[in-house]
């Protein structure tokens, strides 16, 4: 059992959560992932670590209800349990392991889609504290579903760059749209981060790599155990297939093939998804997968 | 009276192949006393005996038989306790028609002695009578690490902690049991009742379990033996990643690896509704491949409603999975369509599986494994409709252990390199043992190899 130091509310149906999990807290690096179960009944839900304290021995996770095991997590409040939370998981960003002076000479563009904020800001932070360049562009549909802002700004500062599609707040429009502004105004990028939603990382990669700019992504498909057991996180990446927990979650844009990733994703995520996902899983279908 | 037919077995009852078709139910019901008594009479007793030369772990078959015989179940359990810690599991997954049943001297002439199901039954009885292991070891006041919870890790671990060492098992799931809990289906080996148990008298020994660990993530075995106080690591990890065959349309929704769907239903529980996880439960199911691991995944698919083929490249004979298994698998009514290859899996206009396209194949000149190569027969390919395809084509080792560790050599098929007789590897104080060695083996083969390496961490720590 896992305590929940603190649960808080940051948005309608997001959640962040700070846990005691010393071992993950001890090991873990930007761009890795947990599995967080909330009981024994719940699915085993991959979540990406927001931010951690190695002394204090905590992680924070950041969860979108979705379903019935992410309703669950969200559900329990400061004091109470998690009964398992496993990780790090999937390999840390690449300048975790490069050298520092060939990191620093780079400049970085980072860009976040929606939830895609809570990942990008342990490598912005690590950015911060390493002394590299960089710009962060925070994008969301509107207003009130935008997260993070504080934390980003204080890490960030004037290179924090915030756009909502109905032009609610900040910027008026997509991430795309600040990005070739931004390049436009003569900005220059020696690799830019994209982590969102799939269809948001797929144009940025498109926007970002169509200016020769070198692109990462951060996939997000369907896991069970996340240790390299199951298969069911595969993906094409170049003519390869990989598996998201081991070799990613980061992959090389340029290799990526979004819409093959996409096709299983909307499956779980439309209206039209979830009732053919009903006929084909008969009786065992949840309805309620944290997918759907 | 049974009356007992010395060239035959004592039939063992099992559950109706059309009911348990439809449940999750234990298939094999074992022996009663009467039952067993009845068969343990067809042990000769051999001086020389070599059933427990076909034993992995050794245990004094004869030994145990006799005392089945004379009704004293207790000292039976006992006579199995000093070689094996999970009698009731072995009793129910070894291949013993390949092992110690394969040399039984009864089975000459007529069947050999059930001996598998006997000791089932002794592991049975004892549990119900709530017999324990038990410790008589001093402490020697020495730290070991045995990573993964499966076969050989509980094996190891039971071992060690007898002779008294202080033993700590670090598991990546939530659940202990490694492929005990998430492969084996519960049809075959029922979790609470049988695998958890076992699990239990393991930590009565004094095991500790920690689940959660993903040992190369979460720590490493260098910060286990450096920062943690460990005086020697067993590293138990398992087979790993599933391997596809890289054919187009294997990306389609609707296929996956036999991990993938057994996990799901037995670790998660899916075929449960008070549990969340979702399962496919395929109208017509293609399971392909022909070992154990197909075999359990056909008939899971079975117990969740669907008409299910297995389609193998070579033909019965070269089935690599338990003859029990695939009779029992052909009583429930799985179709096998061998000698037969997918070479496409076809999808429709959502992405979802349609069909399979498959070519027939014909035995040809033996190959390195012994076995007849299959060979494809030109013009032969067909389609059949399917909705669900299931890949059982064995595993690759998952490199997160070997890749953290400072010098620990890997062979060409990246297995961790260790000595047979004493599981020790190329790093001084690291052991290993299992799939994570062999590549996809057996329980029992695990099991062997864990109690291999308890011998082998004992003689390096006693020096």
């Amino acid at each position: 059992m896992f305590k929940i130091i603190k649960a808080e509310k940051l948005a309608e149906n997001i959640y962040s959560m700070i846990i005691e999990a010393p071992r993950i807290a001890k090991s873990c690096e930007p761009g890795q992932f947990v599995i967080v179960r909330a009981d024994e009944e719940a699915e085993r839900i991959p979540l990406t670590i927001c931010d951690y304290d190695r002394s204090a021995g905590t992680v924070t996770i950041v969860t979108q209800v979705v379903g019935a095991s992410s309703l669950k997590i969200v559900g329990l409040k400061t004091g109470d349990c998690l009964a398992d939370i496993t990780g790090p998981l999937g390999r840390p960003s690449d300048f975790i392991d490069e050298d520092i002076e060939e990191v620093k000479k780079r400049n970085y563009l980072f860009v976040a889609g929606g939830l895609g904020a809570a990942p990008v800001y342990p490598q912005v932070k690590w950015m911060k504290e390493h002394g590299v360049s960089f710009d962060v562009i925070v994008g969301t549909k509107t207003k009130d579903t935008l997260i993070m802002e504080r934390e980003m700004e204080e890490v960030a500062g004037d290179h924090l760059f915030i756009t909502t599609d109905d032009g609610s707040y900040k910027r008026h429009g997509m991430v795309t749209v600040v990005m070739e502004d931004l390049i436009k105004e003569g900005r220059k990028y020696d690799v830019c981060v994209a982590i969102g939603p799939m269809i948001m990382m797929k144009f940025a990669a498109k926007t970002s790599l169509s200016n020769g700019i070198p692109t990462i992504v951060s996939m997000n498909p369907i896991m069970v155990d996340g240790t390299g057991m199951c298969g069911a996180c595969r993906l094409v990446v170049g003519d390869e297939v990989k598996f998201a927990c081991v070799d990613g979650p980061e992959f090389d844009a340029s290799k990526v093939d979004f819409d093959g990733a996409m096709k299983r994703m909307a499956l779980y995520k439309t209206e039209e998804g979830r009732a053919f996902l009903k006929e084909k899983e008969g009786l065992t279908h949840k309805g309620n997968c944290g997918n759907c | 009276m049974i009356e007992v037919d010395m060239m035959k077995k004592v039939q063992v009852r099992e559950q109706d192949p059309k009911v348990r078709a439809t449940n999750f139910d234990e298939v094999c019901l074992g022996y009663n006393e009467e039952e067993a008594m009845a068969e343990s009479t067809r042990c000769l007793n051999c001086k020389n005996p070599k059933c427990v030369e076909g034993c992995p772990v050794s245990i004094n078959i004869p030994g145990f038989i006799q005392k089945v015989k004379s009704g004293e179940f207790k000292e039976a359990a006992d006579i199995i306790a000093e070689s094996s810690a999970l009698p009731a599991i072995c009793g129910r997954v070894c291949p013993q028609e390949s092992q110690c049943e394969g040399k039984c001297i009864r089975g000459i002439k007529g069947e050999s002695v059930s001996i598998g199901k006997l000791e089932r039954f002794t592991a049975d009885w004892a549990r119900e009578h709530g017999i324990k292991p038990e410790v008589k070891a001093e402490k020697k006041g020495k730290k070991v690490a045995v990573i993964g919870s499966g076969p050989s890790g509980l094996t190891c671990a039971g071992d060690l902690a007898k002779m008294g060492y202080d033993v700590t098992i670090f598991e990546a799931l939530h659940k202990a049991g490694g492929v005990l809990v998430y492969g084996i289906p519960e049809f075959r080996l029922p979790k609470d009742a049988v695998v958890q148990p076992e699990i239990e008298n393991v930590k009565a020994l004094g095991v500790k379990i920690e689940t959660d660990v993903v040992i190369g993530k979460s720590v490493t075995i260098d910060e286990l033996l450096e920062e943690e106080g460990f005086d020697a690591v067993f590293v138990g990890s398992g087979a790993g990643l599933p391997k596809f065959m890289g054919i187009p349309g294997e990306q389609a929704l609707g296929v996956f690896s036999a991990n993938e769907f057994l996990t799901r239903n037995n670790l998660m529980k899916a075929y449960r509704d008070d549990y969340d996880t979702p399962i496919a439960r395929g109208k017509k199911v293609v399971v392909v491949g022909g070992g154990n691991v197909a075999m359990d995944a056909a008939r899971t698919a079975l117990r969740l409603g669907a008409e299910v083929h297995v389609v193998y490249r070579r033909s019965e004979a070269e089935l690599p999975a338990r003859v029990e298994e695939v009779h029992h698998a052909k009583e429930e009514g799985i179709i096998f369509d061998l000698l037969q290859n997918p070479v496409e899996i076809l999808e429709d206009d959502k992405g979802w599986v349609k069909g399979i396209r498959i070519i027939k194949m014909e035995l040809g000149e033996p190959d390195e494994s012994g076995r007849r190569r299959p060979v494809e027969v030109p013009g032969s390919e067909y389609e059949i409709e399917c909705d669900t395809v299931i890949m059982s084509l064995g595993t690759s080792p998952n490199p997160l252990i070997s890749s953290t560790t400072k010098g620990l050599e890997i062979n060409r098929r990246k297995c961790i390199v260790a000595d047979e007789a004493s599981g020790a590897t190329s790093k001084s104080g690291v052991y290993a043992g299992g799939d994570a060695v062999t590549g996809a083996a057996t329980v029992i083969l695990a099991m062997g190899a864990g109690k291999a390496a308890a011998k082998g961490i004992d003689e390096f720590l006693s020096k």
